[in-house]
């Protein structure tokens, strides 16, 4: 089968670029995590050595939890991102299905007006988006994150949603339609079913970015009690720069939960980008 | 359906997006093109037409640093297309060998920088490269190269290129993924057909896939154009809202958040912030339908 196209001299070739290019892409990663657990003459005679009995010190983390209200943190982008993404699905799923399923004046136009927001970012808004959170009293709100992720999200839950809803047979929401069940029950008892899979594809592809955002926490809610993980890294490395015990603990902090997500919704993440999800 | 009763379902179910939608991301987004054209003078608000415009395209005190962000920001892209790209397409390639071993291992490996957050990335190579810390000049000494060695971030000639590199680090996951995908949806028989006649190997990449993936590569292009000309994170988390050294890294980003946000000295300006991100919409608008009008519509797309 396909001999020409086998042969164990190319195998051996592209398993050695694949493994010096993971090497480099968690090399970075590697290095910040294992220094967090030494001292700080250890960080600087051996960077590259692994933790030792000598060498081993949780310092850096101990000036982080006291210093610095990671737990705080932690909890804030946790909130804006959960509530940001169960909007983008609930609100994205109802419209992608009114868009598939009616046929009304206008459908076409409301699909194109909704699909702007994918290639236009939110961010050249920012201006106007501050003023009238300023005007509205919701600056300093983690409400004011949660609207703009919202609004961020949407375009493409729609696009992506919609594509699904295409597919659910009819005959099913017929069906439904015959034993007396109301558009709002098809919606949600039939159909949100079965485009469970596109839910999470939109769920995986929303998180990263919302969690990982600086630019509008920096500007719409950069108050102690509203940071978010992102932002408070940021602010307290800013301020303990010469500690770098403190630095690399707070950064592997801060890697740890997005880590974790990871490898939890991997499978999920590359399975919606290899699905041709994004067209 | 009967005539023009109204339906109110339909209502129901694209209100909420439509309001959201429309409130925080198309109202604010015109606001902001309106805002560019007022300015404020002795506490008021006066309309001054495209005044803001002159004043930063060839204002003494604005222009310089309007052209020298937006001259970096095509560099920074010009890094990223010729450099992640190529790597994104040549790791994907390798992927796709049917029958490759940890396959799987190494794409979910490859793929971990970007989802970092680029607080974390930034600082993270701060540190490597870092001559206090020493980890980058060690590992050149190591191999021999250590003259190479020099304070990247810190050298107004190295630093945008430097960050270029670190972003595209972080992102070359997303090219890999999407091309990945493009190059496993290539029908067998169609490999198989120009192995008949010959064409394997490289040549078979060459000839057969890569024509093949050439849309996938246009919407990768348009993806990074417009990341680019709203990045932002990167340069503030690892280099300041100064963009240092002396303005180097300095891109539409961090300038329009200088100048509508103030820092320092600077005083927040709205409305010259406003004038930016139009500008900043203009480039991004004008990239866009260059893809969507001059390069999709052009290209060969094979039925498989």
């Amino acid at each position: 089968m396909n001999k020409a196209r086998q042969n164990p001299l190319n195998s051996a070739a592209a398993h050695a670029v694949l493994i010096v290019y993971t090497i480099i892409a968690l090399f970075p990663v590697f290095v910040i995590i294992v220094n967090s657990f030494k001292t700080r003459k250890a960080i600087f005679r051996e960077p590259l050595a692994l933790p030792s009995a000598d060498s081993f010190s949780l310092i850096g983390y101990r000036t982080v939890m006291e210093q610095g209200d990671f737990f705080l943190y932690f909890q804030n982008s946790m909130i804006v991102t959960v509530v940001s993404l169960f909007l983008v699905l609930l609100f994205g799923a109802m419209a992608a299905f009114a868009l598939s399923e009616y046929r009304f004046k206008g459908n076409a136009l409301m699909g194109l007006y909704l699909a702007l927001g994918i290639m236009i970012p939110i961010r050249i808004g920012t201006v106007a988006i501050l003023e009238m959170m300023v005007a509205s009293g919701l600056v300093n709100t983690l409400m004011a994150l949660i609207l703009v992720y919202t609004a961020q999200g949407l375009p493409l839950a729609v696009f992506i949603l919609s594509e699904f809803m295409r597919q659910v047979s009819d005959d099913l929401k017929n069906a439904g339609r015959i034993d007396g069940l109301s558009e709002y029950t098809i919606f949600f008892r039939l159909v949100l079913p079965l485009v469970r899979p596109a839910m999470a594809t939109v769920a995986v592809f929303n998180m990263i970015p919302i969690w990982n955002d600086l630019w509008f926490p920096l500007i719409l809610a950069p108050s102690e009690g509203t940071k978010t993980l992102t932002l408070g890294s940021q602010v307290f490395i800013g301020q303990f720069v010469t500690d770098w015990n403190a630095v690399l603990s707070a950064l592997s902090l801060a890697i740890l939960p997005v880590l974790i997500l990871y490898v939890i919704f991997s499978r999920q993440l590359i399975r919606g980008i290899t699905s041709g999800a994004v067209k | 359906m009967t005539g023009f009763r109204i339906r109110w379902h339909v209502l129901v179910f694209l209100a909420p997006a439509v309001l959201v939608y429309t409130a925080i991301m198309i109202f604010p987004l015109f606001n902001t093109l309106r805002l560019a054209l007022y300015s404020q003078v002795d506490q008021t608000t006066v309309f001054v037409g495209l005044q803001n415009f002159k004043t930063l395209f060839g204002d003494p005190n604005w222009s310089g640093a309007f052209w020298n962000a937006l001259g970096n920001n095509f560099w920074f892209f010009f890094i990223h297309m010729v450099v992640q790209n190529p790597i994104g397409i040549m790791l994907a390639a390798i992927l796709s060998h049917p029958r490759l071993r940890f396959a799987a291992l190494y794409r979910s490996a490859i793929f971990v920088p970007t989802i970092l957050s680029f607080v974390i990335v930034g600082f993270a190579w701060k540190l490597i490269l870092s001559p206090i810390w020493g980890i980058a000049p060690e590992m050149l000494d190591a191999i021999g190269l250590k003259w190479l060695y020099q304070p990247w971030l810190g050298k107004e000639d190295y630093a945008l290129t430097t960050l270029a590199l670190i972003s595209v680090w972080q992102f070359v996951g997303i090219p890999m993924m999407l091309i990945y995908a493009a190059l496993l949806s290539i029908p067998e028989e169609i490999l198989e057909a120009g192995e008949i006649d010959g064409i394997t190997g490289m040549a078979a990449f060459w000839k057969i896939k890569l024509p093949l993936i050439l849309p996938s590569i246009g919407i990768i292009s348009i993806l990074t154009f417009v990341g680019n000309f709203n990045a932002f994170d990167l340069i503030y988390a690892s280099q300041g809202a100064l963009a240092g050294p002396d303005f180097a890294t300095d891109i539409l980003g961090t300038f329009l958040y200088r100048t509508f946000f103030g820092f320092q000295l600077q005083i927040g300006d709205p409305h010259m912030g406003s004038a930016i991100a139009t500008a900043m919409f203009a480039i991004i608008l004008a990239g866009v339908c260059l893809y969507l009008f001059g390069i999709q519509r052009r290209m060969r797309r094979y039925q498989l």
